[in-house]
């Protein structure tokens, strides 16, 4: 199993949302973070006074997938996240040793 | 002496009316403070209006108005203490004032400027001020520095136009009255220099908030300060046609020139913005509101409409290069009291003497236009200054009195984790990062 974790843009969320239900996924975490990479962050004035806003707000999505279906979640997600613009965000795949649904105590791939 | 309703009904309707700007002060306030902070910058003016409100029913009244000046000064508390036998005659009938409505209303209008003059103050001192010291700085500050100056100005006192005034000295009487009086319509100096230069004395003496110039400190939620503005200036027709004490033709002037002036301020600051940063801000439109209303306030009722946009436009012009001050000079005046209020202050008052329709430089006695004369640019500069003066000394002596004794700031752990939990027991909003992200809800 692996966890497919995407950082985006807030905007693009309703498009990959629904990127990855049309793909079959069947669940994901959505959380709100902030951060920068290469965009780094924009400067803000207030009665002339210039700020610099280094982290900017993202979302981040987070899917946890069959190990063979891990690549393509990520193609999804990219290409429903992409404006082309800097500022679009990361995609990482990572492997989960395992997982269990707490309603029920299953392990493994039958807990996705 | 019949009394005139119609005046009664505007003085309270106006008495009422400014009472509102203190609870839209606190917003406009509010939201230019942090979220961690907003209750206790709110409770700052409401904490004002439960001071002051007792304090001028007890002897703020009678310190402001009264017939037993000490040395023009001030006038004895106890002549009227706790109003007594300021609203009834002997006869058990409302006493009424010159322009024959009861003085149980002039109280109710007086008391409502109090309130907001020293609200105003609590902008330098924002989120590091313990609650405690402040409500007892405000009780204080109204009586040593604004009772005072209210009757110096307004109740016959030395820089008032009466025959015991500085102008009287300078300028000479005719009838009980100097030649030359100063202008200050509904409180240039009384309020806004007042209160600037407080806001001035206190940033220094508390010092600033941690992490001033290097951690950001921006507005938390610009729609509140918006509407805060509105408010303010809502009430300020209150503040400014109220000032002319009567529902009459000098009160309709007042009112135009205050909207006139605001106007012309609130493009004044934006041009500034667009030329200088790039975009016409929101809070520059609000910043604008207050400084153009600032400067009017002393003026409302001694110039022409088409003087009042050239005041607003200079105030507005000024206000917004002056705001950055406190960068430069390295004092914390949080929400730009001083730059707003003083300068706006300095600049109403100051004006008056160029463009005051009763004879100034632009215009003669008659009111046409024309070269009239110095001395009310003279007599404008010395009050104005005789106001930065006095406020200057009594809040700083105030200031490092309550420094010395029970202390200005709180912990430094409290200030950065935000001052409303530990103050009040209260925060404004669950969760910091609430309403940061929006994405769209189907």
């Amino acid at each position: 199993m692996k966890l497919v974790t995407a950082v985006i843009q807030p905007h693009r969320l309703d498009d990959v949302k629904a990127a990855l239900e049309a793909a079959g996924i069947r669940g994901m975490t959505v959380s709100e973070a902030s951060g920068y990479g290469r965009q780094r962050g924009h400067t803000e004035v207030y009665r002339g006074a210039e700020y610099t806003v280094d982290l900017v707000p993202k979302v981040r999505v987070e899917v946890l997938v069959e190990s063979e279906a891990a690549g393509t979640v990520a193609d999804v997600v990219v290409q429903a996240a992409q404006t082309g613009k800097i500022g679009d965000g990361k995609v990482w795949i990572v492997p989960v040793e395992d997982v269990v649904r707490v309603r029920t105590g299953e392990h493994g791939a039958g807990a996705l | 002496m019949e009394l005139d309703s119609g005046n009664a009904a505007w003085m309270l309707t106006s008495a009422s009316l400014v009472l509102l700007m203190t609870p839209g002060l606190a917003l406009f306030y509010g939201g230019m403070s942090r979220a961690k902070s907003v209750l206790n910058m709110m409770m700052m003016s409401f904490g004002a209006m439960g001071v002051i409100g007792v304090v001028y029913v007890l002897w703020g009244w009678s310190m402001s108005y009264g017939t037993q000046s000490v040395a023009g000064i001030f006038n004895n508390p106890f002549e009227s203490f706790g109003l007594a036998g300021a609203l009834l005659d002997g006869d058990g009938n409302y006493v009424l004032n010159g322009f024959n409505y009861p003085v149980a209303i002039d109280v109710a209008f007086q008391v409502t400027f109090a309130i907001i003059t020293t609200a105003l103050i609590s902008g330098a001192i924002a989120e590091r001020v313990k609650f405690s010291a402040w409500m007892i700085f405000a009780g204080i500050w109204v009586t040593l520095a604004y009772f005072p100056m209210a009757h110096m100005v307004w109740g016959g006192g030395l820089l008032s136009g009466s025959e015991n005034s500085l102008a009287a000295a300078i300028f000479g009487t005719t009838d009980g009255a100097a030649n030359v009086a100063p202008l200050d319509f509904a409180g240039g100096t009384v309020v806004h220099i007042n209160a600037g230069v407080a806001g001035l004395v206190l940033a220094l003496i508390i010092g600033k908030r941690k992490g001033f110039g290097k951690i950001p400190m921006r507005p938390h939620n610009l729609t509140l300060t918006m509407l805060g503005a509105g408010l303010l200036w809502f009430g300020w027709f209150g503040f400014n046609a109220g000032s002319a004490f009567a529902a009459d033709g000098v009160a309709g002037l007042a009112w135009v020139n205050t909207t006139a002036a605001t106007a012309a301020a609130i493009l004044g600051w934006l041009v500034v913005e667009k030329i200088r940063d790039g975009h016409a801000t929101s809070l520059g439109a609000a910043s604008g509101i207050v400084a153009g209303l600032v400067a009017i306030t002393p003026a409302a009722g001694a110039l022409n409409p088409v003087g009042s946009i050239v005041l607003g436009v200079i105030a507005g012009v000024t206000c917004a290069f002056a705001v950055g001050l406190k960068y430069k000079l390295g004092f914390d005046d949080s929400l730009d009291v001083v730059g707003v209020h003083l300068v706006g202050g300095l600049v109403g008052t100051v004006l008056i003497g160029f463009l005051s329709t009763g004879g100034s430089v632009f215009f003669r006695e008659d009111g046409s236009f024309g070269f009239g004369g110095l001395d009310q640019l003279w007599i404008q500069i010395l009050i104005a200054l005789a106001a930065v003066v006095f406020s200057g000394i009594v809040t700083a002596v105030i200031g490092f009195a309550i420094k010395a004794t029970i202390g200005w700031r709180v912990p430094e752990d409290v200030e950065s984790a935000g001052i409303d939990l530990a103050e009040h027991g209260e925060s404004a909003y669950e969760g910091i990062s609430a309403g940061r992200i929006a994405t769209e809800v189907k």
